[in-house]
This record gives structure tokens, C-alpha cells and sequence, in this order.
């Protein structure tokens, strides 16, 4: 491992499903940490590779799925390297995922008690009058009402904000290292998702696990993130801890993502919204791939791919605007108003910090 | 929108939608909603699952019989209309788009049938040459390209297939189109091509939308108005600006302090409302009250000082 700090290491990862057209390329070289008891959230809309990619990490892509290169270091071992016997020990015990859709991810014909406790059995060997005992603590702490006489009932007696509850409780009972999340809250309620988020977060604090987090939400990441990393046809666009990708985005596509969300205090008549569909990863194009969608395109983005820049210690962009050669742009007028914000929290910050200091010199600190 | 002078397009005056009724299993999906949406308008629907809001839309577009009351389109019953013609006339003037573009176009038909089973329906081409360049003509005005009318659904993207329903719901030349949901299976920046879309179409042909979702930000963005129900009732109504900035109905409040704010400030500082709805069955007569000008409230009649009480803190009511 590079850095001790990380739980997770994934390195030059690169994954093309074999079809009949041809190889789709569905990650193309991704690479980024996991730092302990942090959540990433991977934002991207679909088809981006958020799902393949942490699927590749559980060792549970498709058959026709080939991991052409790369490494995924956890703990100093490869897990690309484990065969798929080696994985299940991995898989609910130390990695944990929690799945999209509670309706499909629980098996109808089991009592819940027993999906909850099953992972103790399997990986602990633990007889099962104790896993259940565990599985009804469990049961408790992801707030399960009444949770003694609901232990024998199956799925379909629950409604889908208790349903995700267990499925969380599943994930949770060996105490992973590393919790995905998928999706977790895109098929539930408004109020449903606020009581299921703060339930990751109140048990994140209790487990220290670390999360990936992966939504096309938003909001849901400005609330749950600490760091954000943006996907855009298989790659990672830009990634920054959460106020930077939020207030100081460097990429069009993040700039793009950001406005096209209307926020509860948006109006007007049009909303910038970005143009056309992501590029066919059958035939990926040639330079950047959002270039045919970016309104802020250069002559360059269409010939040669660019690297990531280097914005901040922990904010990178893969951007040719911003090339000290690039020409100056003025981002949409939303982006600007977050910079502004991102400005003046900064100034905010540094005074607080250095109370004696006048803030007018500081203005350079970002 | 100019409310003084608009005239009621859809009238629905206390609608109760009951399934297996008589039986154990009875279920309340929609238990007496009145609300009134005028010619031009953009009406947003919201609630959670269940509350009712898909079974209101289906019931005004008459997919089920309701259970009991009224609605009224263009002044006349749904209910009465039992000559042919009074039928058909109703069926091309109000459209539904649905939900999920996947599974709401026919796989097997190609897009210029699925666009053109409307316009053969009700006999609106001439010829072969017009269907067809109606079919292109409506291809066009939902951004796809005309020349694709002969592919099969499979061959679109998902923000492709909701333009091919709304390109068919727009075959017959609507005025009035129940939009149920139309881009919660759609990506973010996909949503806003369709949402833009359907504003166009609205400033351009005089469309009437009744806009079911529960994105609560993108329906205020859409709306001129918004109404909130909750267990099959109607609890909030009000301009959609009014009731994001002033939420009088503890639930509508409840509701709105749920939303996820693209912004980490906001959200390290949000605190959600939490609502008991057990308030709501204590057997009390409750019924829409106009408590400020055009904001209603579900309240008894000892709750409406409470209310505009609250009206007059948020300065919704001049003195």
C-alpha cells in the first residue's frame, strides 16, 4: 500500500465486457484510494462505470467481463489476484455491499432473521442460536421496530424503508472494513432516504467503516461525502474532497452535472442541461470523451486525452482548460455563484484560523 | 400565469377511488380530493409511494371508475360521456405520458406506428403521405432525428424513448397531458433535456400538464402550482414558489426538510422534520380551507386560527 491511511487501493483498473459487437470498454483506467472510515461517493450518470467498477472490487462482474489491467490493493493482497473460491471469504466479511433495490436484493422465501444472521454462520461459523441472538442486536441498532416478534417474518411483510434496514443490517453484521453502497436510497421516499442516511452515517461513527458510495444524486452526496469522485464514460473526470467538487469544480462535465439539477430555490425558464448522450464505449472516442457534449471544448480535446491537473493536494481534474496554455472561460453562471461561496469560505476559514492576519491577503488561499 | 381571467380546464370535486371495496383488504387509495387546475397551467402532483397520487392521475383519465364524485373536463362529467364520439373526443384531448420509457412502448412495433397509433385511431391523416409527415413533424419537435421513425424502441436510449412518448401522447394533438412521473427513470443531465422539452411544448402549443412526481425539485421547478397529498387526501395547495418558501401543513414541511441539497453547507446544518400523521385520524371533519389567497390547508374548524395564524407570520396575508 502506497499510504497507510488507505483501506483500499485501486490502480490503473481496466474492465471490457466481451459482446457480440465487440469490446465494450466500461473502465478505462481508473485509479483512486479509499481512506479509512471515509466516504467516497461516485457520482456519474448511468453507463459511466460507477456499478462495474465496484462490482470488479466485490469479484462480482458478469462472465463476459475481462480485467484487461490494473490492481485492487487491500490489505497488501491483490484481490484481482484471488480466485473466486479466495473472494468469498472476502465478500460479507471484510467487503460488504449494499444493493439498489430492497425489493430483489432479499430472498422472499427466507425469514429475515435467518438472511441477517447467515453471514455469521457462513463466515464465522458461529451456531446459529448465537447468530440469531446478534442478528436481533443488529436488528435493534438499524432500527427495526419491535424487532423480537419481526425476527421470524420474511421480506414481503416489510415496506421498502424497512426492507433497505435489513438489507443494511445484512451488510453490517461482520462489521466490514469497506461498505458499498449502491444506490442505496434511490428507490425509497424523500423521508425514507433522510432516516436511511443518517442511519449509514450514525453506524459509520459506531463501525468506523469505510464507504464507496455510489448515486447520480447530489444532494444526497453533498450530504453524505467526504470525498466525490465524478465518472464520465469509464473514467474519472475529477475528484476533490466534498466543498471542492461542490464549490471550486474544475471539469465541464462537472460543471454540467451541477447546474442541470434544479435546487429548491432555482427558477427561470431553461435549464442548462448538457447536450446529447454519452459516447458509445464499444468505439470510445479519441481524446476526451465528453468533448462532443462540452460546450467549452478546445481543438486539443479532440485529439489527445488529457491528464489530470493538479488543482489542490487532494483535487485533481482531467481538463486540458486547465493547461496554463488554455484559454481563460467563464463557467455557467451557477458554477460561478459556488465559487464565489467556496471564495468566501475560504477567506471565512483562514480567519478563523489566524484571527490577527487581515483577511484581504489571504484572498490566495485555495 | 394570470389567475384572474383563467378558466378551469379539470375539475375534480371530492374524488374517492376505493379498490376491493366491501372486502377486508379495502384499501383508501384516493379518499375524497377536490382541486381544480386551469387551461395553461403546470399542476404538480407530490407524496410519497402511496399516497395516492398515481391512482388521482389514472382516475382523471378515466383508466378506472371511480368510486365516487366528480370530474369535470372542459365543464363537462367524465363520467356522462357515453356516446362514441364524446369518447373519443375526450381520449385525444387528454394524454398520458408515462413512467418508464422501457416498458411503456410496444418492443415489437417500430417508432412510426407506436407515434402514428393515435392519428390512424382517430382517422386525423388523409392519406399515407401526411401520416407520415406527421409522424416525421413530431419526431422533429421532440428533438429526434426524423429519419430514425423506422427502429424499434430497443435501439433508443432511455431519455430517447420518454421523447418517442411524448411524441405519441402529442400524435393527437392534446390539450391536456397527465405526465406521471415522466423522468424519474431518466439520468440527471437527461432529466433536464426532457423537463426543458416539455416547457417548450407547453409555451408553444397552449399544453395543460398535470405533473405527477416525486422529485420534489424538479416538480417546483416545472409547476405553477403545487398540490401535496398525503394517504389519499389532499393536505397542501398552493403557487409553487409559496408553498417551497412557506409551507403551512406540518407534513408539507416534514417533507420538504427531507430533500437533499446539491450544497455540503447546507446539508452539514439541515435537520429534518419529522411528521405523525396520527394527528390526521382523530375523527375530525377536515376539509380544504383557503387560508392565505389561493393557498389551501386541510384543517377542522379548529385549526384554521392555527393555520392563518402561521399565514400571518409568513406574511402571506395582507392586513
Amino acid at each position: 500500500m502506497e499510504n497507510d491511511k488507505n483501506i483500499l487501493e485501486v490502480r490503473n483498473l481496466q474492465v471490457n465486457f466481451k459482446t457480440y459487437a465487440g469490446d465494450v470498454k466500461a473502465i478505462r483506467n481508473v485509479s483512486f484510494d479509499l481512506r479509512k472510515g471515509e466516504t467516497l461517493a461516485i457520482v456519474g450518470e448511468s453507463g459511466s462505470g460507477k456499478s462495474v467498477t465496484t462490482r470488479t472490487i466485490m469479484g462480482l462482474n458478469a462472465r463476459n467481463a475481462d480485467i484487461t489491467s490494473g490492481s485492487i490493493l487491500y490489505k497488501d493482497q491483490d484481490l484481482l489476484k484471488k480466485s473466486d473460491k479466495e473472494m468469498e471469504q472476502f465478500r460479507g466479511q471484510d467487503i460488504a455491499e449494499i444493493f439498489q433495490d430492497p425489493m430483489t436484493s432479499l430472498d422472499p422465501t427466507m425469514k429475515i432473521g435467518k438472511q441477517i444472521a447467515e453471514p455469521l454462520m457462513v463466515h464465522k461459523g458461529m451456531k446459529k442460536e448465537k447468530a440469531l441472538a446478534q442478528a436481533l442486536e443488529m436488528m435493534k441498532l438499524v432500527g427495526i421496530t419491535d424487532a423480537e416478534n419481526r425476527i421470524n417474518d420474511y421480506p414481503h411483510q416489510f415496506s421498502g424503508g424497512m426492507r433497505q434496514r435489513i438489507v443494511i443490517a445484512i451488510a453490517l453484521i461482520n462489521y466490514p472494513e469497506i461498505l458499498i453502497a449502491d444506490e442505496p436510497t434511490t428507490a425509497l421516499d424523500v423521508t425514507i432516504q433522510a432516516q436511511i442516511l443518517n442511519l449509514m452515517k450514525e453506524l459509520q461513527d459506531k463501525i468506523s467503516t469505510s464507504i464507496i458510495f455510489i448515486t447520480h444524486d447530489l444532494g444526497v452526496v453533498a450530504g453524505m461525502a467526504d470525498r466525490v469522485a465524478v465518472m464520465y464514460a469509464g473514467k474519472i473526470v475529477e475528484y476533490g474532497t466534498v466543498d471542492e467538487i461542490f464549490y471550486n469544480p474544475k471539469h465541464p462535465y462537472t460543471w454540467g452535472l451541477l447546474s442541470s439539477m434544479p435546487t429548491l430555490d432555482s427558477s427561470g425558464d431553461e435549464l442548462p442541461s448538457i447536450p446529447g448522450t454519452p459516447p458509445d464505449l464499444l468505439d470510445p472516442p479519441t481524446g476526451d470523451a465528453f468533448a462532443a457534449r462540452n460546450a467549452y471544448a478546445l481543438k486539443i480535446d479532440t485529439e489527445q486525452e488529457p491528464p489530470f491537473f493538479k488543482v489542490s493536494d487532494t483535487h485533481y481534474a482531467a481538463t486540458w482548460l486547465l493547461h496554463p496554455d488554455a484559454p481563460k472561460v467563464t463557467p455557467p453562471a451557477q458554477i460561478v455563484a459556488r465559487q464565489k461561496k467556496y471564495a468566501e469560505m475560504q477567506q471565512a476559514l483562514v480567519a478563523k484560523q489566524r484571527p490577527s492576519v487581515p483577511v484581504e491577503e489571504e484572498e490566495e488561499q485555495q | 400565469m394570470d389567475y384572474e381571467n383563467a378558466e378551469k380546464i379539470l375539475e375534480v370535486k371530492h374524488l374517492k377511488q376505493y379498490f376491493n371495496v366491501g372486502k377486508a383488504d379495502e384499501v383508501r387509495a384516493v379518499d375524497d380530493i377536490s382541486f381544480d387546475i386551469y387551461r395553461g397551467e403546470t399542476f404538480g402532483l407530490v407524496g410519497e409511494s402511496g399516497s395516492g397520487k398515481t391512482t388521482t392521475g389514472r382516475a382523471i383519465i378515466h383508466l378506472y371508475e371511480p368510486t365516487s364524485g366528480e370530474i369535470l373536463f372542459n365543464g363537462k362529467n367524465v363520467d356522462n360521456f357515453t356516446s362514441k364520439d364524446d369518447q373519443r373526443e375526450f381520449r385525444q384531448d387528454m394524454q398520458m405520458i408515462f413512467q418508464d420509457p422501457y416498458a411503456s412502448l410496444n418492443p415489437r412495433m417500430k417508432v412510426k406506428d407506436i407515434v402514428a397509433e393515435g392519428i390512424d385511431i382517430n382517422h386525423l391523416a388523409k392519406d399515407d403521405a401526411d401520416r407520415t409527415k406527421r409522424v416525421e413533424d413530431l419526431l422533429e419537435t421532440v428533438g429526434l432525428n426524423k429519419d430514425h421513425s423506422s427502429r424499434y424502441p430497443h435501439e433508443f436510449s432511455g431519455g430517447q424513448r420518454q421523447r418517442i412518448g411524448i411524441a405519441r401522447a402529442l400524435a393527437v394533438d392534446p390539450k391536456f397531458v397527465i405526465a406521471d412521473e415522466p423522468i424519474s427513470a431518466l439520468d440527471v443531465s437527461i432529466q433536464a433535456q426532457v423537463v426543458n422539452l416539455m416547457k417548450k411544448l407547453q409555451r408553444e402549443q397552449g399544453l395543460t400538464y398535470l405533473f405527477i412526481a416525486h422529485d420534489l425539485s424538479m416538480v417546483k421547478y416545472i409547476s405553477d402550482r403545487i398540490g401535496v397529498m398525503h394517504y389519499g387526501r389532499m393536505l397542501e395547495i398552493a403557487d409553487s414558489d409559496e408553498i417551497y418558501a412557506h409551507p403551512l401543513h406540518d407534513y408539507t414541511k416534514s417533507l420538504l426538510s427531507a430533500v437533499p441539497v446539491p450544497d455540503p453547507e447546507f446539508e452539514r446544518t439541515r435537520e429534518e422534520i419529522a411528521y405523525d400523521g396520527s394527528g390526521e385520524n382523530d375523527g375530525k371533519e377536515r376539509h380544504l380551507v383557503e387560508i392565505a389567497p389561493r393557498h389551501w390547508v386541510r384543517a377542522a374548524d379548529d385549526e384554521i386560527d392555527m393555520y392563518t395564524q402561521r399565514a400571518h407570520e409568513a406574511s402571506l396575508i395582507r392586513k
